[in-house]
């Protein structure tokens, strides 16, 4: 194919101008009321498949049952793994890296994700550490993620 | 099991419950934007339409003069063979009132969406436009259009180059492969 | 060709509604356990999962597919997401037909999801991305449009009068007062039809289905296993799809050429030769109400530009003589995209089964045809289920 003269190279800008609003859902509405109200933290368990799941969910993956036993898990666990970005969303360099923890709480089967906090370096953490969950004020709580600022070093 | 489920479930909610946080949400403004590359036939079209003209590709094997053009042929499945210009008039296929605009608002006067056959190119060539300095009770299928082109100066090479189609006065044509209504 | 036979052994689905609580992978689990309960099956029969869904946008989440895939009882399963925009929901059906029919498993769960009520300020955002980016969205077009462009050109080559097609919502609103998942089940007349406001002429509002949550699903099942988990299984007996050109505006909007296209490879499947003495019950795609009519023509159920006239005369009301959308259709039931086709399929199920309810289409209906299409109005999805296995 031959290359059409007069042509110049050019892109079109371009953007989907929309935006989402996420309801938690009726697991949802279970963990972030706990969450919200109590400063607790709620999953939902499987007898059958021994599982338990938190944040609370309403039906099992492994066998689809409903899910009606609510457990609140102690706000402790075990780092399971951990990072420190050093890079934002827009891959901009950060001035002092974010650290992240997966955290297994004792009473659960599954794994959370969130903040690790007061730590600024990866000597300073061990996989397999203890940690506890740092759950900010009730007045600052709106039943979001969020209302869990991350998880210390116990 | 027999009969129907009877059992349908699902939870539904009012806006209301929403803007007054009956329930937990969260929210998402994605900051997505693209750069999207125009590519050859789309190039030159756009660079066309700069210079106040309408280009088509078109097919020695199927005979096909393509508007949008393309640098190959979707029936034939090979490069289409030149480069054609083609005329800024055309005959209405399709058109709407729309009342509504892009974003939901409702539009006192209406938008006038239509699909325009293209003068030079194929029968059923057709590209979307809108119409414009015409009563939209007046527009009919087989209504005949001229492009009305923004002053040289003000074009940047995109199809808002052309600013709408207005009915070019008194002509009516039957359309592609249309018969008359009955 | 060597298939195996498959049979729809259970449906499910939610309601449909403007606004759900549920999350999306609630509402996928909610169609789906709903599916395997009707079959009396749990989900360690299952040996496959499809998952349908249209755009990411509309639920706002990317990798939606996987995201969506336990509530779809995908859980360390072979999955599998198709789409192909409005017309998934009856793809998905395609695509777990030729994992069982093929030989590769005994057993497949398709299940369709969409929620729409996520897209703010209005799914209309989302739609707007079907144009061409570069020589169409710059125009600020919205999804009325390509709808009413359609309508008019099929009006205009046949001259089909807008009451005509009003007759479509007053059915199906009215069919769908007796299903139990609808969001829009009304008795209403053509003159309130007319009457509604003209969104994009002549399409008016009542002609238009809504935005809408909800999900929708069946279970599949090769021969032996259909016949040991119950004795009414309905056949698949022909699937077919087709895409035509997205240069919409390069072909003639007045005929879908491609659902005839899609609906010939499923007719001949099934053995169908004669479509308009051979079919009982059609669930055409209707999220318009033109569309409902424009589509029966392309299912070779009406003469090109004569399905308003059967219409008028009764041929598509519930107890005539093709019942057409006795469901309610999208217009009446609701459209969340994907989980609309599906719906179809359950209610094919429901009804040739004799299971409809108040929906019952009179004179035990042996075979029906469901379809749907979507994506620039290019695709024609279509599916037909029978009590016969042929
Ligand atoms: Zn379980
Ligand atoms: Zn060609």
């Amino acid at each position: 194919m031959k290359t059409p003269k007069n042509t110049e190279t050019r892109t079109w800008p371009g953007a989907i101008p929309l935006e989402s609003l996420y309801t938690a859902g009726l697991g949802g509405q279970v963990f972030f009321k706990a969450l919200k109200e109590r400063g607790e933290i709620v999953g939902t368990r499987c007898a059958s498949c021994k599982q338990v799941y938190v944040p609370a969910r309403v039906f099992c993956e492994r066998c689809f049952a409903e899910l009606s036993e609510q457990v609140t898990v102690r706000p402790q666990g075990t780092l399971v793994s951990f990072t420190f970005s050093n890079f934002n969303r827009d891959a901009q360099p950060l001035a002092r890296p974010q650290a992240l923890a997966l955290v297994r709480l004792d009473e659960a089967s599954t794994v959370l994700l969130h903040y690790l906090l007061k730590v600024t370096d990866p000597t300073q953490v061990s996989i397999g550490a203890q940690v506890k969950m740092v759950i900010k004020p009730k007045a600052k709580r709106t039943g979001s993620i969020l209302d869990i600022e991350g998880f210390v070093l116990a | 099991m027999s009969g129907e489920p009877r059992t349908v479930r699902g939870t539904p909610l009012e806006l209301a419950d929403l803007k007054k946080g009956k329930v937990f949400t969260t929210a998402y403004v994605p900051k997505i934007q693209y750069a999207w590359d125009t590519g050859v036939a789309i190039g030159r079209y756009l660079e066309e339409l700069k210079n106040g003209r309408l280009i088509a590709r078109r097919c020695q094997r199927c005979q096909r003069t393509m508007v949008p053009p393309r640098m190959f042929c979707e029936r034939c499945f090979r490069s289409t063979d030149e480069w054609v210009y083609v005329q800024d008039t055309g005959t209405v296929n399709t058109f709407s009132l729309c009342y509504v605009s892009w974003d939901v608002r409702r539009l006192k006067t209406p938008e006038i969406p239509a699909v325009i056959e293209i003068d030079g190119a194929s029968p059923g060539m057709g590209i979307m436009h809108v119409l414009g300095k015409v009563n939209p009770k007046q527009v009919r299928v087989g209504m005949r259009v001229r492009a009305v082109w923004k002053p040289p100066p003000q074009r940047t090479g995109s199809i808002t180059d052309i600013l709408y189609f207005a009915p070019i006065k008194g002509k009516t044509t039957k359309v592609g492969t249309a018969k008359k209504p009955r | 060709m060597s298939m195996r036979r498959v049979a729809v052994v259970g449906a499910g689905m939610t309601k449909f509604m403007r606004r759900a609580l549920e999350t999306p992978k609630e509402l996928a689990w909610l169609a789906a356990k709903g599916a395997l309960d009707s079959a009396g099956m749990t989900l360690d029969q299952i040996q496959g999962v499809v998952h349908g869904t249209a755009p990411d946008a509309f639920d706002g989440l990317h990798m939606k597919g996987e995201y969506l895939s336990e509530g779809s009882g995908g859980w360390k399963k072979p999955y599998l997401r198709c789409y192909v925009g409005g017309g998934t929901g009856v793809y998905a059906i395609a695509q777990g037909w030729f994992q069982v029919a093929s030989g590769l498993f005994d057993t497949a769960l398709v299940v369709c999801e969409e929620k729409m009520s996520t897209c703010l300020p209005h799914p209309q955002a989302a739609f707007l991305t079907i144009f061409d980016n570069i020589t169409e969205q710059p125009l600020k077009p919205n999804l009325l449009w390509i709808f009413a462009l359609e309508q008019n050109r099929y009006m205009a080559r046949h001259g089909i009068r807008v009451e005509e097609i009003a007759r479509v919502s007053v059915k199906n609103k009215r069919n769908a007062l007796g299903h139990p998942s609808a969001q829009l089940g009304a008795e209403l007349t053509v003159k309130d039809v007319l009457a509604s406001e003209i969104m994009a002429w002549p399409v008016h509002r009542l002609m238009v289905s809504p935005t809408s949550d909800g999900a929708a699903a069946v279970v599949l099942a090769a021969e032996d296993v259909a016949k040991r988990v119950t004795d009414k299984p309905v056949w698949i007996q022909g699937v077919g799809w087709c895409l035509d050109t997205t240069y919409w505006t390069n072909r003639d909007l007045y005929y879908p050429e491609y659902v005839e296209k899609a609906a010939w490879m499923a007719y001949h499947m099934a053995g169908i030769r004669e479509p308009r003495q051979e079919i009982n019950i059609a669930e055409p795609y209707d999220p318009f109400a033109y569309k409902e009519l424009h589509h029966l023509e392309g299912l070779q159920l009406a003469p090109k530009g004569k399905a308003p006239q059967l219409l008028a005369d009764g041929v598509f009301d519930r107890d005539g003589d093709l019942p057409s959308s006795p469901s309610g259709g999208l217009l009446g039931v609701g459209n969340p995209i994907a989980a609309a086709g599906t719906m179809k399929v359950c209610e094919l199920f429901w009804q040739l089964r004799g299971e409809a309810g108040p929906r019952q289409v009179p004179g035990k209906p042996r075979r029906g045809v469901a379809q749907a299409w979507g994506d620039l109005m290019q695709v024609g999805t279509v599916v037909v289920m029978g009590t016969a296995q042929l």
